[in-house]
């Protein structure tokens, strides 16, 4: 399979900050590829070098077989971006947003006109094409940004954190969309902060922390690789003081692979089920150690996140911010 | 350069500047009934008394100060022509616009091209109003056409100026400060007011090295004096222009290439 984006050893500084480091990858065509990690971890930044708007200080990028520097302009008229911010001009209508791209992406007329009355069609906006966009609700400024980003008919669609604020149903419109443009045979690159949406609907994911990249593989395999299932414990206070016996005793069991404390617990991987959980239980009481809570679940993207990155991802859906 | 891309692109790019003024009713009609009209107004009739005619080599204060109003109607108009392109960047819509396969210059061609179609109106409007007060162009159509043409090629380096520092600020009410730091001295140590002759020293010597000085003067005599006077300062202006446009893209495309990374 023809990769349709590689990056080799992109780096990109300003001044004595480093926003990515080193970073390469491979995205294959017609996959929808997600770069996972914090805010500030460079999956913007990676993005931007990508679709042309950034250059890298370091590092080659080819997409669809074009440089990203050396023939931006090929590049540019063969993608479509979806960018964070609502990038829309509130005083324009939709459908003159889609007009004034038409004519950036130098598009005939005629075929801008047709392109323009299927996109409205697509994404649902043909009762608000007409209106200032200053009138649109959240969701349909999303379904504009949609519209845009796919007006020049691209073979490759990135999407900058495609359902940053939006209410559960919007999500998840979003994302049959997203899975029906892969039908289409569109590559998609996106990035996003969600675990859940990397999990769900990504084939492929690269975590990106602190401006490198720490592992790349498809849900499933990252999951498998961690090579077990996690069992999680919490102590009351008082207890505290007994976690490291504890984690020292619990290290020595035959079923556990890893252990890490943090705070006011231990997250443990194991790998029986059967055996790990009355096997801890068992070494906490004989410490006369109280457990306050104590999880158990098979490996979830956030166990990975953790493994690569050792901390946590905070990333859980915020309240919702529109609609 | 492919050039029916690039008239493709400019025409939709200028198109969305006149769509949003046409929608926002109250900022076309102030942009008509702007402030420099009560500069010349109010200023003008103010100090009819007050002005010294021999000092001012003019026949009367409204006709000295016309010219200075047309020039400033120029300033204002290109230190904030950037503005507009401040907020783009600020929201992304600039980055949906370089992500696309246009000319990086066709951006700011069209805003220019925009301030500069506006401006023109205005100074019409200035100088029909200028007219009913009694000042009569001494140079007819063909000066007023001079005048134009040298407000657009002052225009090209303010509008520099104002991208430069649309792409290089933080916030934008750095924008709108750094506008009013700039704007009213540049006004005031100019020839805009008064004539230099009649400055202190100091404000004279700081005058001389404004551009705008230099512009007033060319415009001036196109309404008072006549060709005669003006031409030689017509062609100064032009050669000052030159030099100033020059220093100013070239500022302003280095900010613009800071920006977009």
């Amino acid at each position: 399979m023809n990769p349709a984006i590689e990056a080799k050893s992109l780096g990109k500084t300003y001044g004595s900050v480093t926003a990515i480091d080193n970073l390469s990858l491979t995205i294959n065509s017609g996959e929808i590829f997600g770069l996972l990690g914090p805010n500030g971890a460079g999956k913007s930044t990676t993005l931007r070098i990508l679709i042309t708007v950034l250059q890298p200080t370091s590092g080659t990028a080819t997409v669809l077989g074009h440089d990203v520097v050396e023939e931006a302009d090929t590049v540019r008229s063969l993608i479509g971006y979806v960018p964070q911010e609502r990038a829309i001009d509130r005083f324009l209508t939709g459908r003159e947003h889609l007009e004034l791209l038409g004519d950036l992406y130098h598009l005939p007329k005629a075929q801008a006109l047709q392109r323009i009355s299927e996109l409205l069609k697509l994404v649902n906006l043909e009762e608000q094409a007409d209106r200032a966009a200053k009138t649109y609700s959240g969701g349909m400024k999303r379904k504009l940004d949609i519209a845009c980003g796919l007006l020049p008919n691209p073979k490759i669609v990135f999407l900058d954190e495609p359902t940053l604020g939006l209410d559960v149903q919007s999500r998840l419109r979003i994302w049959d969309y997203i899975r029906q443009l892969r039908e289409q045979g569109i590559t998609i690159v996106m990035t996003t902060n969600y675990l859940e949406e990397a999990d769900q609907l990504c084939d492929r994911l690269a975590i990106i922390d602190g401006g490198k990249i720490k592992v790349i593989g498809s849900p499933k395999e990252l999951k498998a690789g961690l090579g077990g299932d996690r069992l999680s414990l919490t102590v009351k206070e008082s207890q505290i003081e007994k976690l490291d016996r504890l984690s020292e005793r619990v290290q020595t069991l035959p079923f556990v692979r890893d252990i890490r404390r943090n705070d006011n617990g231990l997250d443990i991987r194991v790998e029986s089920p059967e055996k790990s959980l009355p096997g801890v239980l068992d070494v906490a009481n004989r410490l006369d150690c109280q457990v306050d809570s104590i999880e158990y679940h098979r490996p979830r993207l956030d166990d990975v996140f953790v493994a690569f990155t050792g901390r946590a991802l905070k990333g859980e859906y915020p309240e919702v911010v529109e609609e | 350069m492919n050039f029916p891309h690039y008239k493709q692109e400019v025409l939709a790019l200028t198109l969305r500047w006149v769509r949003r003024l046409s929608r926002e009713k109250f900022s076309m009609l102030f942009t008509l009934v702007q402030p420099m009209l009560f500069w010349l107004i109010f200023f003008g009739s103010l100090f009819q008394r007050a002005a010294d005619i021999e000092v001012l080599q003019a026949p009367n204060y409204m006709s000295f100060l016309a010219g200075g109003v047309v020039v400033m109607t120029v300033l204002n108009n290109g230190l904030a022509g950037g503005v507009d392109l401040l907020f783009d960047k600020e929201n992304g819509f600039l980055e949906r616009m370089m992500s696309t396969p246009i000319h990086r210059t066709s951006v700011i061609l069209s805003r220019y091209l925009f301030v500069m179609a506006i401006t023109g109106m205005q100074i019409l409007v200035i100088l029909g109003i200028a007219f009913l007060f009694g000042v009569t162009p001494i140079t007819g159509l063909l000066g007023i056409g001079v005048i134009m043409v040298i407000g657009m090629l002052f225009g090209i380096g303010l509008t520099a100026i104002s991208m430069a520092m649309a792409f290089s600020v933080k916030s934008h009410g750095d924008f709108f400060s750094m506008l009013g730091f700039l704007s009213l001295p540049m006004i005031f140590l100019s020839s805009a007011l008064v004539p230099l002759s009649a400055m202190p020293g100091w404000m004279q010597a700081l005058a001389f090295f404004n551009p705008m000085t230099w512009v007033i003067d060319a415009v001036r005599p196109l309404i008072i004096t006549g060709w005669e006077a003006a031409i030689p300062q017509v062609a100064m202006a032009l050669v000052i222009l030159a030099i100033f446009d020059a220093v100013c893209l070239y500022g302003g495309a280095k900010a613009f290439q800071k920006a977009i990374g």
